[in-house]
C-alpha cells in the first residue's frame, strides 16, 4: 500500500546521489514540477534522468540541469527554443545526452515495468541511432535490439489518488506517468487531489495502487467540485477528501 | 509509364503547399501532422474528409488550436501548442501512442525535411553539424511506423541545392519510408519501378518537368 507524503520534500527525501530518476511530463503538461523543485533543494547529486526533453525555460527540470546536478540525461527531444539550460550545460560538456527515439524510451520503459528482457523495434534501423546496436532480420523486415531502461525512481504527476494510490490522469498530461509508474522501483506520485478509497471508478482507473509507493497532494489548479464531478474516474457524489493528508 | 505534367506558371506558395497535401490525405484516414510546416495541413482539411488527427503525446481526435479562453495546460500537441479536443476523442499513454505508430495504425504522416533521397530515405532530425544539439522526437518512429509517409519541404535549399538527392549526406531518420514528396515545384510518388524505388513527378509548378530533372540532376520515372 501506498504511503502519503505531508510534503514534496518528504516526498522525495529518499532519492540518493547517483540515482536513475524518470520524470513524467511532456513539455510542462504533466511534469511533476513542485517534486523536481524538492529534489533541487534536497541536494541529491550526479543524477541520471529521464525525460522526453531536457528542461524548459528556468523550471523544474531546467534548473536541476543549470545547478550540474544531473550528470547524464536520456531523452529523445532536447534542443528547444527555451531549453537554455541543458544547451550551455551540454555545449560546456557538463551533461552527458543519451538521445533515444520517442517510441523506443516509452517502450524501453513498458518493457522494464513488464520484465521483458528485451526487444526488437524497426525504429531507428539503419540510423547513426541504432550504431552499434544488433539488429535482425525478421519477416523480410530490420529490426534493431534495444534494451528496458528502469529507474530507481519515478517522480510523475497524476490528477486524482485514491487511498489505496490508484491514479487517474487529465487529458494529454497523462503521457508517460503510468509507463513510469511501472519502470521505476520506488513510484513518488504528486496529485492535485486526493479521494477516499472507493470514490475513484475502477473501470476508469489507470494507474493501478500497485505501481505507487508516495502520494503527495500538491493542488496546481485547485479542481472545481464540479469538475471533479465530471471527471469520468471520479464516481458522482464521492465525498471529497482534505487536501493534507 | 510516361507522364504528360504540365507545369503551373508559378511555384506552390506554403499555403498551397499544406492545401495539396490536406487534399491527398483520402477520408476517414487517421493521421499524424508533424511540428512546423506540416502542422499547416490541418488547416485545409475539410469537415467531409472525416480525418481523425493523432498526436504523439497521447491523443486521437485533436481538434484546432485553443483559442485564448480555451487554454488548458494539460491539453497540447507535439509541438507543446495548446489544442482542442473533438467529440470522439481519446487519451492514452506514450507507450499507446508509439504502438499506434510502429504498429502500422497509421494512416498517414505527414512530416519536414532536410533531404530525401530518390528511394524514398528521410533525413529530418539532424544536419550533422558538430556543434547542433540533435533532437529526435517521434519522427523515427513515425517514418517507419505510418502506413503513408507524406513529405512536404522545398525542393532547394536556399543557395540552390536540391533536397531531392540520390543519397542523403545529412544523418538519416528512417529507411526507404517516405511514399509522397510534396515541394514548392512539384510533387513526387516514389514508386516501384522495376523493383527499385524512384520518384515519379505527378505535378510541376512554375517549372518544366525537363527543367525540373535538370536542377535535380536525377532520373525521374517515365522521363
Amino acid at each position: 500500500m501506498p504511503q502519503f507524503a505531508e510534503t514534496a520534500a518528504e516526498a522525495v527525501a529518499d532519492v540518493t546521489d547517483g540515482a536513475t530518476v524518470l520524470m513524467g511530463g511532456f513539455g510542462n503538461a504533466g511534469q511533476p514540477m513542485e517534486l523536481i523543485d524538492a529534489l533541487l533543494d534536497s541536494g541529491a547529486n550526479d543524477l541520471t534522468v529521464v525525460n522526453n526533453n531536457a528542461g524548459q525555460g528556468d523550471a523544474g527540470l531546467a534548473l536541476l540541469i543549470k545547478e550540474r546536478r544531473v550528470k547524464k540525461i536520456i531523452c529523445s527531444f532536447p534542443r528547444q527554443s527555451d531549453s537554455w539550460h541543458f544547451d550551455a550545460a551540454f555545449r560546456a560538456g557538463e551533461v552527458e545526452l543519451e538521445l533515444v527515439p520517442q517510441g523506443n524510451l516509452a517502450e524501453r520503459l513498458r518493457a522494464a515495468g513488464a520484465g521483458i528482457g528485451a526487444f526488437f523495434t524497426p525504429t531507428g534501423y539503419g540510423t547513426e541511432l541504432a550504431a552499434g546496436k544488433e539488429t535482425r532480420e525478421i519477416g523480410g523486415r530490420n529490426y534493431v535490439l534495444e534494451y528496458p531502461l528502469g529507474g530507481d525512481v519515478a517522480l510523475i504527476k497524476a490528477m486524482y489518488a485514491d487511498r489505496a494510490g490508484n491514479l487517474a490522469y487529465r487529458k494529454t498530461a497523462r503521457n508517460f506517468g503510468p509507463v513510469m509508474a511501472a519502470a521505476a522501483t520506488h513510484t513518488v506520485v504528486q496529485v492535485e487531489q486526493l479521494l477516499p478509497t472507493g470514490s475513484l471508478d475502477p473501470e476508469a482507473i489507470v494507474t493501478p495502487g500497485l505501481y505507487v509507493d508516495i502520494v503527495t497532494v500538491i493542488e496546481t489548479r485547485t479542481p472545481s467540485a464540479a469538475e471533479s464531478e465530471r471527471h469520468p474516474a471520479v464516481r458522482p457524489h464521492s465525498q471529497e477528501e482534505g487536501v493534507r493528508v | 509509364m510516361s507522364l504528360k505534367v504540365r507545369p503551373t506558371a508559378a511555384r506552390l506558395s506554403r499555403q498551397e503547399l499544406a492545401q495539396a497535401v490536406a487534399r491527398d490525405i483520402a477520408s476517414g484516414s487517421y493521421a499524424n501532422l508533424g511540428i512546423g510546416q506540416p502542422t499547416m495541413v490541418a488547416d485545409y482539411l475539410t469537415p467531409e474528409q472525416n480525418v481523425t488527427l493523432h498526436t504523439e503525446n497521447g491523443m486521437l481526435g485533436m481538434g484546432p488550436k485553443a483559442a485564448a479562453e480555451q487554454v488548458d495546460a494539460d491539453l497540447i500537441n507535439a509541438g507543446k501548442v495548446p489544442v482542442t479536443e473533438l467529440p470522439g476523442a481519446s487519451y492514452f499513454h506514450h507507450a499507446d501512442s508509439f504502438a499506434m505508430m510502429r504498429g502500422g495504425h497509421l494512416d498517414v504522416c505527414v512530416l519536414g525535411a532536410f533531404q530525401v533521397s530518390v528511394t524514398g530515405d528521410l533525413a529530418n532530425w539532424s544536419t550533422g553539424e558538430p556543434d547542433a544539439i540533435p533532437a529526435v522526437g517521434g519522427a523515427m518512429d513515425l517514418a517507419i511506423g505510418a502506413k503513408e509517409v507524406f513529405v512536404m519541404m522545398s525542393l532547394f535549399a536556399r543557395d540552390g541545392t536540391p533536397k531531392l538527392v540520390q543519397e542523403c549526406t545529412y544523418p538519416v531518420t528512417g529507411l526507404s519510408c517516405v511514399t509522397r514528396l510534396y515541394t514548392d515545384y512539384g510533387i513526387f510518388h516514389i514508386v516501384d519501378d522495376a523493383g527499385r524505388r524512384r520518384p515519379q513527378l505527378v505535378e510541376a509548378h512554375g517549372l518544366e518537368p525537363a527543367e525540373i530533372q535538370e536542377r535535380l540532376q536525377i532520373d525521374l520515372v517515365g522521363m
